[in-house]
């Protein structure tokens, strides 16, 4: 496979070629391009100066620009204006109408995350997870997701800027060679270059190359949300810096020190999998043997073997802890004593904590699982934390288990906090003469007591390359725009080391140029392609061996073979924690004022996507808010603020706006209550408040970053809150969260689950026999009916497992972008209008004060077999497939909304205004060209992905067809190629799902072998329940329910906000 | 007239004498006032169409209800421009004003079918003064409901596929949806009314013809009169015309609102799947209905002085009609309450206890208070003839009635089954534009039509004259009984048809 696109240089756009064409008319010192005429040309030209406005130089300009026309006129002057001619002879590979897959690697945070770009006739439109990729296993996350959205945004910069004036690229690398060139002179000395977090092995050694040229020059990084507690607890442990991988599917007993290791960090897709691999589990009453191989698609493990248990202490409410079977919420200082505390247990040392009864539970459940047991430190703790979780590992037998050191990914040799620490304190000194920063975004997300944004206004020069104008662009001299990665080429790594060549999947839709390119010019290569960099980059890298063959097959595979990065022995250090178990905790100086937590945003990330439609309106997992960012805390914090007048009204206390100041800054933000989290602390998301944003970014939320100081990056003591008195709607797409006593979300525990397991339940959900005889309860006949022309057809139909579904809601956007589903904006969802068919219903359970839970229910189209909808439309509009679909016709729809209101499950949606984008042309590109683009007054809804149903069945049609009247053998042939594709066949939400809690399949369907699809054996299994089955609707999806694993010695989660009351009181007393 | 057919033995005589003698002896129980002939009548009616001026109650009530139907007009170009957006609806309350306005105004034409065609066909001869006017509020009541379901359709242009015409599609409407029989039961209602009272309307438009001087008026009115001459030949006709639509007119009061009550019954949202519904809602209809004919005769039999056409007797009358469906609609409201209870199903009981508890709380003690309280004052015949307070209280039972499909449509849909689609309904200017314009529409119409229409039936009352007095009412000796009381002039048969 390769990439389709042809990389176009706009050669004109070269300094060579102009300066070609200048010699033509002024004189042969021009020709022969000495230093000192290049010198005298530049001094022509201050810095600054606007040519356009001189009239001098305009006229220079214009001989000039003539002069290139005449000469290098066999370029043209800018990127060809291409007319649409038709395929006379179609490339090869494109079929119109069947979609290509490329692999690549979508970028964040510095990692990469395999995925398969899906493009339609040179578009790319969907991103799908690539099976071969360690950190993606075919699963996606909601940012890669959302990734194609971005690469279309009508609002990127177009050409580069010069304090926001539109120029060239020449007049850029103009100023940028004279620049280097004086740099020259100087070894260096004042050049400084800033990037994100880098793993890309091309553009470390584009870096290291450009510091051996000028050897004074340096190499700051820093990424807002970066994970140098886990980097700076390995040197602590072990006196030099490892990658820490986990292995969750290996884990029987987890103890989580307030991770979320489900959400964020470069392998969160992977180990949802993971850990969903050790919590599914099936009656072993099934069809088949019950399998352990994770990749045998959901068998599950035996009800009788032991399903894992997860602790969880959380500060801020996490998916990852929403997901354990125990959990206490604490503030984040007080994790710590925390990690101290079960320290101490696992040495049989005396613990002095409020939970050391649990604490001792905890412990000697995880020693009983020696090996098998794991504990997992928070991403945004301390060092101390980290170190504490590496020497809990090692006393657990945990190390070459369930976790697995190697070599670190990132090389830079210095922490992200001290390297901008660095940045800015010679800016500020006076010794930074330019600055180039690459990707990043620096006056937005440094630390606030830095003052970043001062001490860059002391460079002389400064220069950003990134995807968006932005912050930092507004106060550079020079911004020039970044290619989007399905635009150009470059190499990343994953979580464990495993390169991925990114491939593009588009020529750049705009003048911008990958950070290789930059880096290429910098280096003096001004002609290199970003392809041709990476190719010869890694033709040096590549094994011994045909370098085409290397090439062709790591763009295929979307792996680079063999790139892991190596495992290593470690050893701990036995001074790593004695130190820190001596030190005050922070837990115990507990002062004055609230604690405060930063945070990302699980949608806008660290604002990066701030310009991202599908992720501002994406529902956040746990709070289902869209469109801003907030501060969170309890609702007794909140009484305590006077926020509201009691606990019994928490929402009173929902968008209320409240100032919050720390460390001598504030910001004013609007406040959101969570059961769930710990009292006397606030957290803060990251992310909104984008000053410099397009129109869809800017002034979404408030910027948390203004009151993030260095010395508190993940969360400090002392924030002050004020109440102001004022709202700010808060657009939420599930203001209710409590079950209400109803049962349309199922919790077992595993024991309960064990006593049920031996009676499987008929694959429908048949309502009970009135009075001791059946009984028709409906008007309307049975579907399937048993005709005989029913025979042969498929039975579509959906089973989702609740218990594995960990909320992540990558199937939330990957339905958004498979269906073409528009966004609606701030307004709108506000007045309950959002679009999403697949929503993640979030429910708590019990007293609203002392609630358990959340439990995640993905809700869609039921695909109802008697459904309710369908009676109801006046004309047809909806209606019912002899393949059990409720099929949604659009051109016929009126518009009643008749439909909507007679669905149980409200998983109809409608434009009631004109929400698909039809105005801007660029964003049509982003359209799945199989599925309608809605008008308004028009009802749509989950169509269990037809289009691909469809393409499934035209090719099982042609197999088939092809071979009715071939022999047997052919015939069985043919039928395992039906069930490989009916294999292959999946909706856009089980596809993207991690854990495989979304299965899809005909209900009916046999393989070869006689055996029924996955979707058919869960659907036997005893908790395969349907939601609102007394309406007698026989709902096509129905759920399996939500299981949990309490340590029998602890009881139930519900006594643990108890407890932790007390541990807090303790802790504060 | 069926209740005086040419051909009506003289046997009521004695009855009518003994009526006639009770209702001297008691001014309330009149149905026509005293001292009025067959020329007062006529002059009386007809003079306020063609005599009078314009009067500037009439211009400034007209003008106000044409700006409120530019109100109406204004919404509807944003609505049709923008789309059904603008309103405050949403999922999971798809439906809002529109259809609460759509079963309001659907209710409020009941009285005038009610009160033509039953009541006719019951012989209730005091209908005789309010009929013309109730069925020209049904009519104008029919219209601005009538607009509704349309403009609610996501794609109006797209609305006539309700209806089942041939189309190149091959497909028909679906008829197991309620809103299928919605159009067939609301367009069959709208016909059967606009006939009736277009057959009714015959023998005035050609009392008009003859009364009117200018030839335009002369003509326009002659037209619509269709070439009546107040034959014996034509009376027969018209008579069993009259009586045929009476009864096929009759059957549509219990169905429109029963087959408007299904639009909700047939669903499975809690609160809205009852089966009391179509009994309560056609009471509700009427109960509705003649409250809003009190409100509307009240102020204009004062303006027009025409207490003696319109007596203390019919605001007695309609009142205790009042009275008695309002008690049939509070019979409605506990059954719902004892049944969700009773079902102990738990969707049914948190419908309730919303309807209770919930965030409309006020809507539900309001349309209590509004349907159920108010009416009880009603039992007080002093009331019931205290004109102030009985259109107070129609005013009251109106907006109850709003209330009470407020409260049946936004609070069963705002929170159903699942609590994760639970939501709020909030009306937008739009939503209370189109409401205030569609008042704005029926005003308008009723308006234009006391300006050129009569109000009052002119030969009905002219019979009732002749019924009233004992008095022959056809020179030709049809019609008996002995002259009672006395007469200041006998009327010609020329005098009839002016």
């Amino acid at each position: 496979m390769s990439c389709p696109s042809k990389h176009v240089e706009a050669p004109n756009e070269e300094p060579q070629q102009a300066l070609t064409g200048r010699a033509f008319w002024r004189s042969l010192d021009e020709l022969s391009q000495t230093p000192q005429f290049q010198e005298a040309l530049h001094r022509e030209y201050p810095r600054g100066a606007s040519e356009w406005h001189d009239d001098v130089s305009r006229r220079n300009f214009l001989k000039l620009m003539s002069a290139s026309l005449a000469l290098a006129g066999v370029y043209g002057c800018a990127r060809p204006e291409e007319q649409i001619v038709p395929y006379v002879i179609p490339p090869e590979n494109q079929l119109p109408g069947k979609p290509l897959y490329y692999a690549t690697a979508f970028p964040l945070g510095g990692y990469g995350l395999g995925v398969l770009a899906e493009q339609h006739m040179g578009r790319p439109t969907k991103i799908e997870g690539n099976p071969d990729h360690p950190a993606s296993l075919g699963a996606t996350d909601v940012h890669a997701q959302a990734s194609v959205l971005s690469l279309y945004d009508p609002a990127h910069p177009e050409t580069p800027k010069e304090a926001g004036e539109i120029r060239t690229w020449t007049r850029f690398f103009e100023v940028l060679r004279k620049e280097l060139d004086a740099k020259k002179q100087t070894a260096g000395a004042g050049f400084r270059i800033l990037t994100e977090t880098v793993t890309s092995p091309t553009l470390i050694s584009q870096i290291q190359a450009l510091l051996k040229q000028f050897p004074q020059a340096k190499w700051h990084h820093y990424e807002p949300i970066n994970f140098e507690g886990a980097r700076a607890g390995a040197i602590a442990a072990f006196g030099r810096p490892v990658n820490t991988i986990y292995r969750f599917d290996k884990a029987q007993r987890i103890l989580s020190l307030d991770s979320d290791f489900l959400m964020v960090g470069p392998a969160s897709v992977r180990y949802n999998s993971d850990y969903a691999h050790t919590r599914r589990v099936r009656s072993g009453t099934g069809f088949q043997p019950v399998s352990s191989d994770p990749k045998e698609k959901d068998h599950g493990q035996d009800a009788r073997a032991a399903m894992s248990r997860m602790y969880a202490v959380q500060s801020t409410p996490t998916i990852t802890a929403t997901m354990a079977d125990h959990r206490w919420p604490m503030r984040a200082g007080e994790v710590e004593g925390f990690a101290r505390a079960v320290l101490a247990q696992v040495q049989g040392e005396p613990v002095d904590h409020p939970l050391a009864a649990q604490i001792a539970l905890i412990v000697a459940d995880l020693k009983e699982h020696q090996g098998r047991s794991v504990v997992v430190p928070g991403e945004y703790q301390p060092v101390v934390v980290h170190a504490i979780a590496h020497a809990l590992n090692a006393a657990l037998g945990a190390v070459g288990q369930t976790v697995v050191y190697t070599e670190p990914i990132e090389v830079h040799e210095s922490g992200q906090l001290e390297s901008i620490r660095a940045l800015v304190k010679d800016m500020d000194a006076g010794q930074v003469d330019m600055l180039l920063v690459l990707g990043s975004n620096p006056v937005f997300t440094a630390p606030a007591d830095l003052k970043f944004r001062e001490a860059y206004g002391k460079v002389r020069l400064r220069i950003q390359q990134s995807l968006y104008y932005d912050e930092t662009s507004f106060h550079s001299h020079w911004h020039v725009p970044e290619s989007h990665y399905l635009e150009t080429w470059s190499d990343i790594r994953a979580f464990d080391g495993t390169v991925t060549i990114i491939q593009p999947l588009i020529q750049a839709l705009h003048q911008s140029r990958s950070p290789h390119e930059l880096l290429a010019f910098m280096l003096g290569f001004p002609d290199v392609s970003a392809r041709e960099i990476i190719r010869e980059a890694w033709r040096s890298r590549a094994p011994a061996g045909d370098f085409e063959t290397f090439w062709m097959r790591a763009l295929e595979k979307g792996v680079v073979e063999n790139t892991a990065a190596p495992v290593v022995n470690v050893t701990l250090q036995p001074e790593a924690v004695a130190p820190a178990r001596n030190e005050p905790s922070q837990s115990g100086a507990a002062a004055a004022g609230y604690e405060v937590i930063f945070r990302p945003d699980p949608a806008v990330w660290d604002g990066r996507f701030a310009n991202n439609g599908w992720l501002q309106e994406f529902p956040r997992p746990l709070t289902k808010l869209t469109w801003d960012n907030v501060a969170i805390m309890s609702v007794r914090t909140a009484v305590q603020l006077g926020l509201t007048q009691s606990i019994e009204e928490p929402a009173s206390a929902n968008e209320q706006l409240v100032r919050l100041t720390y460390a001598g800054n504030s910001v004013e933000a609007p406040v959101w209550v969570m059961a769930g989290h710990p009292d006397n602390s606030v957290t803060v998301l990251l992310g909104g408040g984008r000053e410099v944003a397009t129109p869809v970014g800017k002034g979404v939320g408030f910027n948390g970053y203004r009151i993030r100081p260095s010395t508190a990056m993940w969360f400090g003591q002392g924030l002050e809150v004020e109440k102001l008195g004022r709202r700010y709607p808060l657009a939420c797409t599930q203001p209710h969260q409590m079950l209400e006593g109803r049962d349309h979300l199922r919790v077992h525990t595993l024991e309960e689950f064990r006593n049920i397991a031996g009676t499987p339940q008929t694959p429908h959900t048949v309502p009970e026999p009135a009075h001791g005889k059946t009984v028709h309860l409906s008007f309307y006949p049975d579907r399937p009916e048993p005709d005989e022309w029913l025979v042969g057809t498929h039975q579509w139909g959906m089973a989702i497992d609740q218990n594995v579904c960990t909320g992540c809601s990558a199937c939330v956007l990957a339905c958004q972008a498979e269906n073409n589903i528009p966004i609606v904006g701030k307004d709108q969802v506000l007045n309950g209008r959002e679009m999403h068919w697949l929503r993640i219903d979030t429910y708590y359970r019990g007293e609203s004060t002392n609630p358990e839970g959340p439990y995640f229910q993905p809700m869609l189209c039921q695909h109802c077999e008697k459904a309710p909808c369908e009676i109801v439309c006046p004309v047809e509009a909806t209606s019912h497939s002899v393949e059990g679909i409720n099929e949604m016709t659009y051109n016929r729809c009126i518009g009643t909304r008749y439909c909507s209101n007679n669905c149980p499950y409200k998983v109809r949606r409608f434009n009631f205004l004109q929400y698909a984008e039809i105005s801007t042309p660029i964003l049509q590109l982003v359209h799945n060209p199989d599925v309608t683009v809605r008008q308004r007054g028009v009802m749509e809804k989950c169509t269990y992905c037809i289009q691909r149903i469809n393409t499934t069945r035209r090719e099982i049609k042609t197999l088939r067809g092809d071979a009715v009247d071939a022999p047997q053998s052919v015939k069985a042939e043919v039928q395992a190629r039906v069930d490989a594709l009916m294999d292959t066949l999946q909706t856009a939400c089980q596809q993207a799902c991690p854990t495989e809690a979304i299965v899809f399949g005909d209900i009916m369907y046999e393989y070869a072998n006689g055996q029924p699809m996955a979707v058919t054996r869960l659907k036997t299994e005893p908790h395969n329940y349907g939601v609102l089955t007394e309406l007698n609707t026989n709902p096509r999806t129905t759920y399996l329910a939500r299981l949990t694993n309490p340590n029998p010695a602890i009881g139930g989660p519900k006594d643990t906000s108890a407890e932790k009351r007390t541990a807090h009181d303790a802790a504060r007393g | 007239m069926a209740s005086h057919h040419p051909h009506t033995p003289p046997v009521a005589s004695r009855e009518v004498l003994a009526f006639q003698a009770e209702r001297a002896a008691d001014p309330t129980k009149q149905i026509l006032g005293p001292g009025h002939d067959f020329h007062s009548v006529t002059e009386k009616i007809s003079g306020i169409v063609l005599t009078r001026h314009t009067g500037r109650g009439w211009i400034i009530g007209f003008g106000i209800s044409l700006l409120l139907m530019l109100v109406l007009l204004y919404s509807i170009v944003v609505l049709l421009a923008v789309g059904v957006g603008v309103w405050g609806i949403n999922v999971p309350v798809a439906w809002g004003f529109a259809i609460v306005n759509f079963v309001w105004w659907i209710g409020i034409g009941h009285a005038g079918t009610l009160i033509s065609a039953i009541l006719l066909l019951l012989r209730q001869e005091w209908r005789t003064s309010i009929n013309r006017f109730a069925e020209a509020m049904t009519l104008f009541a029919v219209a601005s409901a009538g607009i509704f379901p349309l403009l609610h359709v996501g794609r109006p242009w797209l609305a006539y596929w309700l209806f089942p015409y041939p189309n190149t599609m091959g497909l028909w409407p679906q008829f197991r949806s309620p809103l299928v029989w919605d159009v067939f039961a609301v367009s069959t209602y709208g016909t059967i009314s606009l006939l009736f009272w277009y057959v009714g309307l015959i023998p005035d438009f050609a009392t008009m013809r003859d009364r009117a001087v200018r030839p335009i008026l002369k003509m326009v009115y002659g037209g619509l009169s269709m070439g009546w001459r107040g034959s014996a030949l034509h009376w027969h006709r018209y008579e069993m015309a009259y009586l045929l639509l009476a009864g096929l007119a009759t059957p549509l009061v219990i169905s429109v609102h029963t087959v408007v009550s299904l639009d909700f019954a047939v669903s499975v949202v809690p609160g809205w799947h009852v089966t009391i519904f179509p009994p309560y809602f056609v009471a509700g209809a009427i109960f509705s209905g003649f409250a809003m004919v009190l409100t509307l005769t009240i102020p204009l039999r004062k303006a027009y002085g025409l207490e003696d056409f319109i007596t203390t007797r019919h605001l007695d009358n309609m009142a205790k009609i009042v009275l008695a469906t309002g008690l049939i609609v509070a019979y409605g409201y506990i059954m719902e309450i004892y049944m969700g209870f009773y079902s102990t199903n738990k969707y049914e009981v948190g419908m309730l206890m919303n309807r209770f508890k919930g965030p409309y709380w006020m809507g539900y003690v309001a349309l209590i208070v509004c349907n159920i309280a108010t009416p009880q004052l009603l039992w007080s015949r002093t009331i019931r003839q205290w004109p102030l307070v009985l259109f107070l209280i129609s005013i009251v039972v109106n907006i109850g009635m709003w209330l009470e499909r407020f409260v049946i449509v936004i609070t069963s849909l705002h929170r159903d089954y699942l609590p994760s689609s639970w939501g709020m309904y909030y009306p937008t200017i739009y939503d209370w534009g189109l409401y205030l314009g569609s008042l704005g529409l029926f005003f308008c119409l009723l308006f234009l039509f006391i300006r050129v229409l009569p109000m009052i039936s002119v030969f009905e009352m002219r019979e009732l004259v002749s019924r009233t007095k004992g008095k022959p009412v056809h020179v030709d000796g049809h019609g008996g009984g002995e002259p009672v009381g006395t007469l200041a002039s006998a009327p010609s048969r020329a005098e009839e048809t002016r």
